[in-house]
């Protein structure tokens, strides 16, 4: 991605009259003395009573205010902070002057899923880390707020206006899956006039947007109103169709597709391996977000069981864990709460899910590892062994290893495990299709650049080839595979 | 959503479906299975694959109402819909000339004993079926069996039809008469353990598939896990088939439990 190129290209140059009258409207000391916007949140007390959404989106009056905190620096740092370079001070300056509808063209110059990565990003790692406000100590400019709000406000206003779509070119290609790296390329490449089909194995569209990320924290209907707009535009999907089972390779050949796009996602949990951990009660992130989230596991009239505990441990310190945690407070846990072995500082979790598990009752014990999990005589677990565990010297992630303390292991009583360490390539497509090189990891082997495979015909971008990475990324994948595909296609 | 076609009623609490299903019926291969959500918002239930019509595009699933889900399953008739159904998952079941092949099938794990039954006939295999249950009524497909097979032993365990006795003592009256190479076992979890048991003894190698929970049933969710050979293992991707003699039956007996 070229974010020189994206800034020239933008329709809101920093250039342009507007923003050069925007900058001189106010000065640089009284920008800097606006406080940071504080977000709206439903209170912790009942919002644990409900998956209804935390954050509740700024208001008008506080959006403009803040937009108008953003100094639209003459080089702006925060562009370069977000992985697929959006033209963050375009869009900025277009909420700070009103005109919202720019704004959200702006946005959706460079993100398909403005309203998501508003939500989800974590914007204190990205765009929000390089903000000039901190070389003066000052909080960031709320950047991710802002994208929500012109993404929100958009949504709401319903114009419903699609996005200009070149005449059909004769062309197809299906998508694998149909998450956000699967809804960012099947948008690009159905605007460039390709016919496009994204097949889904669930029953639902959306892959972790739907069954991985909690409503609290992204409420379906943000992610449907994306899926309406590209079957609006003319995507085929087909759910319940398993690429490598129902269709192989050889079908897809078959049916016409001059172009495969692989983001079939992260797939397989990861467990630790340790004694116990087959027992009763005893079960992935994955399992326990996809049975409530995508199974209404829990909800008067869905027929799928929910795991049901009073004293719910929680294992890792990533989102999913913490999403995972949050919904065990949510499904009627007494106590939940976190095992992580490094300390809070290490943990990879967004500060703002950290703040707000915190908020709604969920403890942390840091600096602690599971080594065994005892059952009753049922076979389900009842307690957990923990292995305290000290700060060592880093690692290859940079982050302080921990290392057991020696005979510290307490344990714990607890009537359900979540457990949250990560996940495994899923091996099903890489199977089913001769010729496809893998990574050692298992993770589809691709061009850096291009995110082409070793097939020509197949591309391959998101959690698929990354191992486990965020919604932005595997976005920004699915845009440069559809270049890169659209390129090849083009050339042929 | 898929249309079911025929229906026929085996027993009080076992039927046999025939679905519109074409892209399935055309993929799947002996030991593959499907997932199936009744409704709308029903759950995700993993159910065996016992015959397919690449032609018609129908797909026969052979259910047996054990809980809500599976009873309202039972409860459709031709001309009503699933809302959803998803496969061939898992892997298809190595098929080879092993030589004399016996294939135990109990209960329901009939169903999908019998595309297997049926390949491994293609394949120059002498097969001999024994099928278990607890009385007359229960014994399912046994002429589409008979029709694949060089034997069949019929076994109940109240004698109301063939022998009365226990699936393995079917399979050791052949193992005691005659050298048998290899050996397939489905039905219910307790059934697959003992014929392990029996086979392990005489050195049979024996595969068995398991029917254990599953959400996603692509790998995703872990619920499927069953230890064998001391590794945990997902049935869904890494199964549904796996050499008895290294399944951990109660363990797997135990997870079977869980939401009981």
């Amino acid at each position: 991605m070229n974010n020189d190129n994206q800034q020239s290209n933008t329709i809101s140059p920093r250039d342009a009259k507007w923003r050069e009258e925007l900058r001189n409207s106010m000065s640089a000391k009284q920008r800097t003395a606006i406080p940071r916007a504080k977000m709206p949140e439903l209170d912790p007390a009942f919002r644990v009573t409900c998956s209804a959404e935390v954050n509740q989106g700024l208001s008008q009056g506080q959006a403009m205010l803040e937009a108008s905190r953003c100094m639209d620096c003459p080089d702006p740092q925060c562009v370069t902070g977000c992985p697929v370079g959006i033209n963050i001070p375009g869009f900025i300056k277009n909420i700070e002057r009103g005109h919202f509808h720019e704004a959200a063209v702006v946005l959706k110059e460079t993100s398909a899923l403005p309203a998501v990565c508003g939500r989800v990003c974590p914007q204190e790692r990205q765009c929000e880390s390089r903000c000039i406000y901190h070389k003066m100590k000052k909080q960031p400019v709320a950047i991710g707020y802002l994208e929500r709000f012109a993404a929100d406000t958009e949504r709401l206003s319903g114009t419903g206006e699609l996005p200009a779509r070149l005449a059909p070119n004769g062309k197809k290609v299906a998508v694998v899956g149909s998450g956000p790296a699967s809804l960012s390329f099947a948008g690009d490449m159905i605007r460039r006039g390709y016919e496009v089909t994204v097949y889904e194995a669930l029953h639902e569209i959306g892959g972790v947007l739907k069954y991985g990320i909690p409503e609290f924290r992204l409420p379906n209907a943000v992610v449907d109103v994306e899926i309406d707009a590209l079957a609006a535009q003319g995507v085929k999907f087909v759910k319940d169709c398993v690429i490598g089972k129902t269709l192989n390779y050889d079908d897809l050949l078959n049916l016409g597709f001059d172009g495969i796009f692989v983001a079939s996602g992260a797939g397989l949990p990861r467990f630790m391996g340790i004694p116990g951990e087959n027992f009763i009660g005893v079960l992935s992130s994955n399992e326990y977000l996809t049975r409530i989230n995508l199974m209404g596991a829990g909800r008067p009239g869905w027929a799928t069981p929910a795991p049901a505990g009073k004293r719910v441990a929680v294992i890792g310190g990533g989102n999913t864990a913490m999403d995972s945690v949050r919904t065990a407070r949510r499904m009627g846990a007494e106590e939940a709460f976190i095992v992580y072995r490094r300390s809070e500082a290490e943990m990879p979790a967004r500060v703002e899910e950290v703040k707000h598990a915190k908020e709604e009752g969920v403890k942390f014990l840091t600096l602690h590892n599971p080594v065994e999990y005892l059952a009753d005589e049922n076979g389900h677990v009842r307690a957990m062994r923990v292995q305290r565990m000290e700060l060592g010297d880093p690692d290859e992630s940079g982050r302080r290893s921990p290392v057991p303390v020696e005979g510290a292991i307490d344990e714990i009583p607890v009537d359900l495990v979540i457990v949250s360490v990560g996940v495994s390539p899923n091996p099903l497509i890489p199977d089913s299709i001769e010729g496809l090189e893998v990574t050692r990891r298992g993770t589809i082997a691709v061009n850096d650049l291009t995110l082409q495979s070793s097939l020509p015909l197949i591309f391959a971008g998101g959690d698929i080839v990354r191992g486990g990475a965020t919604v932005i990324l595997a976005m920004g994948d699915g845009r440069r595979a559809a270049q890169s595909m659209h390129e090849t296609l083009s050339a042929r | 959503m898929n249309k079911i076609i025929d229906k026929q009623q085996f027993s009080e609490k076992v039927v046999r479906l025939t679905l519109e299903a074409p892209m399935i019926s055309r993929s799947r291969k002996p030991g593959h299975f499907v997932i199936v959500i009744p409704d709308e918002k029903g759950e995700r239930i993993p159910l065996t694959i016992a015959d397919a019509d690449p032609v018609k595009g129908t797909i026969d699933i052979v259910v047996q109402a054990v809980g809500d889900s599976t009873r309202d399953i039972c409860a459709k008739e031709p001309g009503d819909y699933l809302a959803d159904v998803v496969g061939p998952l898992g892997r298809a079941t190595h098929i080879e000339r092993f030589g004399t092949v016996v294939c135990a099938g109990g209960g329901v794990g009939v169903a999908p004993l019998l595309p297997i039954i049926k390949a491994l006939k293609a394949a120059g295999n002498r097969v001999i079926s024994v099928l278990a249950a607890r009385t007359r009524d229960l014994i399912i497909l046994e002429p589409q069996v008979r029709e694949y097979s060089d034997e069949v032993i019929i076994m109940t365990d109240d004698g109301s039809y063939g022998q009365k006795g226990l699936v393995t003592e079917g399979v050791e009256q052949v193992i005691n008469r005659e050298k048998v190479d290899f050996a397939v076992t489905i039905g219910p979890a307790i059934m697959m353990k003992f014929v392990a048991k029996l086979t392990e003894r005489y050195g049979v190698p024996t595969i068995c598939s398991l029917n254990t929970i599953m959400v996603d049933g692509t790998g995703m969710c872990g619920a499927c896990r069953v230890t064998v050979g001391g590794k945990t293992r997902f049935v869904c991707v890494d199964g549904p088939e796996f050499d008895a003699h290294q399944v951990d039956f109660d363990e797997m007996m135990l997870r079977l439990r869980a939401y009981n």
